[in-house]
């Protein structure tokens, strides 16, 4: 917004209204509460206060999928489940997302080959947006999928449909911060020779 | 009572019709005909010396060695064995029962050999007895309503049998 920038006082924001509808959505997406099995428990653990999924707007977990947009699949899905999904995943109103939470979902897992009731795989019953891989995933995890899905997001064109945008779009690479003495190459290198030197026994 | 006075007193009732027994096994047993299980299990629950008022829980068994170079060192026929436990509250006794069916009935593929069912004896093997059926295919006679209790109803075969084949589909969804 190049020439609109900084001309009015204080607290006037110039942006898209495309981006604005985007932050707004990506800023409180709802999830369904639909535990299928033991990663139900993590995702629990999520929701709790010591991770608290509500500092990403998504903490109103929902008893029907009429009021969600966002559809974790947290668990083994077998194949009489698996028609019950489809269904809940049909009941959702547009724009939806499908998180794949742990190995299960993502392909199977552990019953890949011997589990003759499980679906290999929750993307053969409906489309999914991200995956979280995991047996089962930790709740950081949890969180960066659920990041994953806000980048998808905030990149929707629903009004301009394909139109480039003006504004760069932020995002997330995933990269991990490391600290100072870790930050190139011959930083480390000193880092581990000083570490070494540091584990040697002591001379008598 | 201990396993082998159980043992005794079953065969001074039944004789020559229990099969087989051992005693010394962890959990002592007596095998018998399937067509003898009604008289030897209502005898073993209102029996006054015995008196085993639950049934824990039956077990199918299917002895299959389906690799064909272990198959003469399997040490079995091909065959079916099904376990009932029962536990007795008064008494503060437990004891098995075991029967040995053949894998098929008429050794004809897909026919399920039978069963008499215990439903209207312990009310818990209504429930058990579902099970076996659905995961081992063993038909039970008499009994109230018998159909699949875990998978879908419309499944094909007994997941549990050694040779099941794993189906390439079910409902349009990839299986393999």
């Amino acid at each position: 917004m190049g020439w609109m920038e900084g001309r009015w006082e204080e607290n006037v924001i110039t942006t898209s209204l495309e981006q604005a509808i985007n932050w707004a959505r990506q800023s409180s997406m709802w999830p369904m509460t639909f535990g299928l099995a033991c990663c139900a428990i993590e995702m629990m653990a999520t929701g709790a206060p010591r991770y608290d999924i509500d500092r990403f707007g998504a903490g109103a977990f929902r008893a029907t999928p009429r009021q969600a947009d966002l559809m974790i699949v947290a668990g083994t899905v077998n194949h009489k489940m698996a028609a019950r999904v489809r269904r809940l995943y049909n009941q959702m109103p547009e724009p939806k997302f499908v998180i794949a939470m742990g190995a299960c979902t993502c392909g199977g897992g552990p019953y890949y080959k011997y589990g003759y009731n499980v679906v290999k795989g929750v993307d053969l019953v409906v489309p999914v947006d991200v995956y979280v891989p995991g047996c089962p995933p930790r709740p950081e995890a949890l969180l960066e999928g659920l990041m994953r899905i806000q980048d998808k997001v905030r990149r929707m064109k629903e009004l301009t449909k394909g139109q480039p945008l003006e504004l760069p779009v932020p995002q997330r690479t995933g990269t991990v911060l490391l600290p100072d003495e870790l930050a190139d190459e011959t930083k480390a290198k000193e880092f581990l020779v000083r570490n070494k030197e540091a584990a040697k026994p002591a001379k008598a | 009572m201990t396993a082998s006075e159980i043992i005794q007193r079953l065969e001074q009732q039944f004789g020559s019709r229990i099969v087989d027994k051992k005693p010394e096994a962890l959990d002592p047993f007596v095998m018998i005909a399937p067509a003898d299980l009604r008289e030897v299990a209502q005898f073993l629950r209102d029996d006054p010396a015995l008196r085993f008022e639950l049934l824990n829980c039956i077990t199918a068994v299917d002895y299959l060695e389906t690799d064909p170079k272990k198959k003469a060192k399997a040490g079995f026929e091909p065959h079916l064995e099904v376990v009932y436990h029962f536990q007795s509250f008064t008494h503060r006794h437990r004891f098995v029962l075991k029967l040995h069916l053949p894998r098929w009935k008429n050794d004809a593929p897909g026919q399920l050999p039978e069963v008499p069912s215990l439903a209207d004896l312990w009310p818990t093997a209504d429930w058990h007895e579902r099970e076996v059926y659905d995961l081992s295919g063993v038909w039970f006679v008499g009994h109230p309503d018998l159909r699949r209790i875990l998978l879908a109803e419309d499944w094909e075969g007994h997941p549990l049998r050694k040779d099941y084949e794993y189906p390439l589909e079910y409902h349009g969804i990839r299986c393999r």
